[in-house]
């Protein structure tokens, strides 16, 4: 039988670990799709329903990419929101436009549970076993939350590295490297070796930088070109950014029940999505004295819609500017770099009078 | 020779340049329409401020630009300076009100929102490039009532009774209007309905959320509209300030900024005879088809943007990439 050549939308680094769990459960070949460009989303875009969420049309674009390069397999992973109810369309729209493909969807199942996993891959490879498919899922949740953390540091100390651009070169081979990897040993070498050499770039850090917190919709906010690479605009300027928004903490460690409690005091119910992590985190940086908070996310969002009112509640309580931005299919660089200039103008300005 | 310092404002509608001395004192100013062509616009706008300047008496030594335009006209102008709109607005409007705690700003194509507090900026906000509630809406609702939208606001003051217009989308508020013109409403009425339409929007909109504070100035081409004024007056409830040169104030704020940096270049206005070309390019370097902007000085490249990366960088590997 011919091997199936699978592929997975870009958000992120994420299809990394997703490379790596199916290449140890499915006897598959896995295709990366181009990398998102213009053009993703504008095929994304033209076969999407005109109203529906950014995310949605990247990762039709993504699809329609992959398998276009000779992809015959697609994963959709589901998710909190309208997202598991994409995978259906997604698949009805390709099929309409004569795609021929498997389309594993995890939409009608849970992909954090590992018994509902193991349900599903099995109808793709009758061979897998529980013990199997448990070794390749620690090894991705694994890789996940080394690249979480080491994205963190990143975030933090990029825009102060003595020269630019080795935090990120050494990440991108490390990336490459994390391929290759179909054991827990081999991982546990390559990330040690790359912390140490990581650790030993020179940072020159001053005292009291200035901090921006990025918190926002899922997608938008993990994925560098749907926010038009803010992080590394504001890094660019010396700016520690972080976001406490990625899969560790919001799949694998995520506990509803606390972060209820911790957002008591501004809300009530679930929101849906990643809302309530939104409010979580906003009132966190607040108190921790960060300077300013940048909310991305795509346009209509509803969760996050929910969240701004909230917001703004926040951002007069603690007195932290907000800055907020709705992101669809445009591409156009200049209202953005506006809004940025201003805030970061703002930021500095409050920082240097209570001094 | 005594210092001065010009600023530019090149929005997408209005063109606004000032020439000040050390003082912040406006030695020339002009206010134009950029008709689509910022470069073509700037130039005007030199030929008019030159007229002003008494060349004798002073000598320019830095220029700030500011607006959507600011990066090309900067480029242009040899700026010292390169200030986003909000920053320069700011900047400006505390020089001259030190107290001022909110900035209302319409312009042609956006509004702002600006909160300071003890003189320095602590939130503001922007709408996202929607005609609702700005000057394009207002100069387009005035050429379907067949009248120049400078005679808008003297004549919504002589209304006693303003029709209710729907304020959220442009779309709507033309329909509505269109309806109640048909219905019989008083001109006057519909013309102080729309300045309502464009605070209620402006309010509901881009100020949302945020608490407004007095003192509070007013500025952008809309304040000077009288009926936009009385309109904010009643809905705020509070005393609206507006500068006689509050469709300057961007202009004036880049200047300020320009002053007070420390970096002097030469300027001359023979500058208006120089050949500027813009070309839009599109990289091949990738799927992601990055539209480069390339200008051009009498037929040499000065400089490109719009790229996202080194594949696409111009103006360093002029050679190999063909223009």
């Amino acid at each position: 039988m011919k091997k199936a050549k699978i592929s997975f939308p870009h958000m992120g680094n994420y299809c990394i670990p997703i490379e790596v769990v199916l290449s140890m459960i499915l006897d598959c070949e896995y295709l990366t799709p181009p990398p998102i460009t213009k053009k993703t989303l504008e095929i994304g875009s033209k076969y999407s329903p005109d109203f529906v969420c950014a995310p949605f049309k990247y990762n039709l674009g993504c699809y329609i990419e992959a398998l276009e390069n000779g992809a015959d397999t697609l994963l959709q992973t589901g998710g909190v929101c309208r997202l598991s109810y994409y995978g259906e369309i997604h698949e009805q729209i390709l099929r309409d436009l004569g795609y021929d493909f498997t389309f594993i969807n995890f939409g009608d199942s849970e992909i954090t549970k590992p018994t509902k996993i193991y349900e599903k891959m099995k109808q793709y490879n009758p061979n897998l076993t529980i013990k199997h498919l448990a070794k390749a899922l620690m090894i991705g949740m694994r890789m996940i939350d080394i690249m979480d953390k080491t994205e963190d540091y990143i975030r933090e100390n990029v825009g102060f590295e003595e020269e630019e651009g080795t935090l990120d070169s050494l990440y991108e081979a490390m990336l490459k490297e994390f391929r290759t990897v179909r054991s827990y040993k081999s991982l546990k070498k390559i990330n040690k070796r790359y912390q140490k050499m990581m650790k030993k770039v020179k940072i020159n850090k001053p005292k009291n930088p200035i901090k921006v917190g990025f918190i926002g919709e899922y997608y938008t906010a993990l994925d560098p070109f749907s926010n038009h690479f803010i992080e590394k605009w504001l890094a660019k300027r010396g700016i520690v950014v972080t976001r406490k928004l990625n899969i560790s903490n919001t799949i694998f460690f995520r506990n509803v029940k606390r972060l209820n409690k911790k957002v008591k005091s501004y809300m009530k119910y679930d929101i849906g999505a990643t809302g309530m992590d939104t409010i979580k985190e906003a009132e966190w940086l607040a108190k921790h004295n960060y300077d300013g908070i940048i909310h991305v996310k795509s346009f209509g969002c509803t969760p996050e819609m929910d969240a701004m009112p909230i917001l703004e509640r926040i951002s007069e309580d603690y007195h932290i500017p907000i800055l907020y931005f709705s992101f669809d299919s445009q591409t156009s660089e200049i209202g953005i770099e506006t809004r940025l200039e201003a805030f970061y103008d703002m930021i500095e300005m409050r920082k240097e009078k209570n001094k | 020779m005594k210092k001065a310092y010009l600023g530019v404002d090149i929005g997408s509608i209005s063109t606004k340049g000032v020439i000040i001395d050390k003082n912040n004192h406006i030695i020339a100013s002009d206010y134009l329409w950029t008709e689509g062509n910022p470069i073509n616009a700037v130039k005007r706008l030199l030929k008019s401020l030159e007229k002003q300047f008494k060349k004798d008496e002073y000598e320019i030594v830095a220029v700030g630009t500011t607006g959507s335009a600011r990066k090309l006209i900067g480029v242009v102008l040899d700026a010292t300076v390169v200030k986003n709109e909000i920053t320069a607005h700011a900047v400006g409007t505390t020089t001259f009100y030190p107290d001022v705690r909110t900035i209302f700003e319409i312009g042609g194509q956006d509004s702002k929102i600006i909160l300071v507090d003890d003189g320095i900026v602590v939130d503001y906000a922007m709408n996202t490039l929607c005609a609702a509630g700005t000057g394009s809406f207002l100069s387009s609702q005035a050429k379907r009532l067949g009248m120049e939208v400078e005679d808008f606001g003297p004549l919504a003051l002589t209304s006693k009774n303003p029709t209710n217009i729907a304020a959220r989308c442009t779309v709507f508020a033309e329909s509505d209007l269109v309806h109640k013109a048909q219905m019989g409403h008083k001109k006057e009425d519909i013309v102080a309905g729309l300045c309502k339409a464009v605070v209620t929007n402006y309010l509901n909109n881009v100020s949302k959320g945020k608490r407004i504070a007095s003192p509070i100035v007013f500025q952008g081409g809309v304040s000077k509209n009288v009926g936009v004024i009385k309109a904010f007056e009643e809905a705020t409830e509070s005393r609206i300030i507006v500068d006689p040169n509050s469709h300057l104030m961007g202009a004036l704020g880049v200047a300020i900024l320009a002053r007070k940096n420390k970096e002097e270049k030469p300027f001359s206005f023979s500058i208006q005879d120089v050949e500027f070309k813009t070309k839009g390019v599109d990289c091949n370097g990738c799927a992601n088809h990055c539209e480069i902007i390339c200008v051009y000085k009498d037929n040499k490249l000065i400089d490109s943007w719009g790229n996202r990366c080194e594949r696409g960088a111009i103006k360093e590997r002029q050679n190999k990439v063909k223009v």
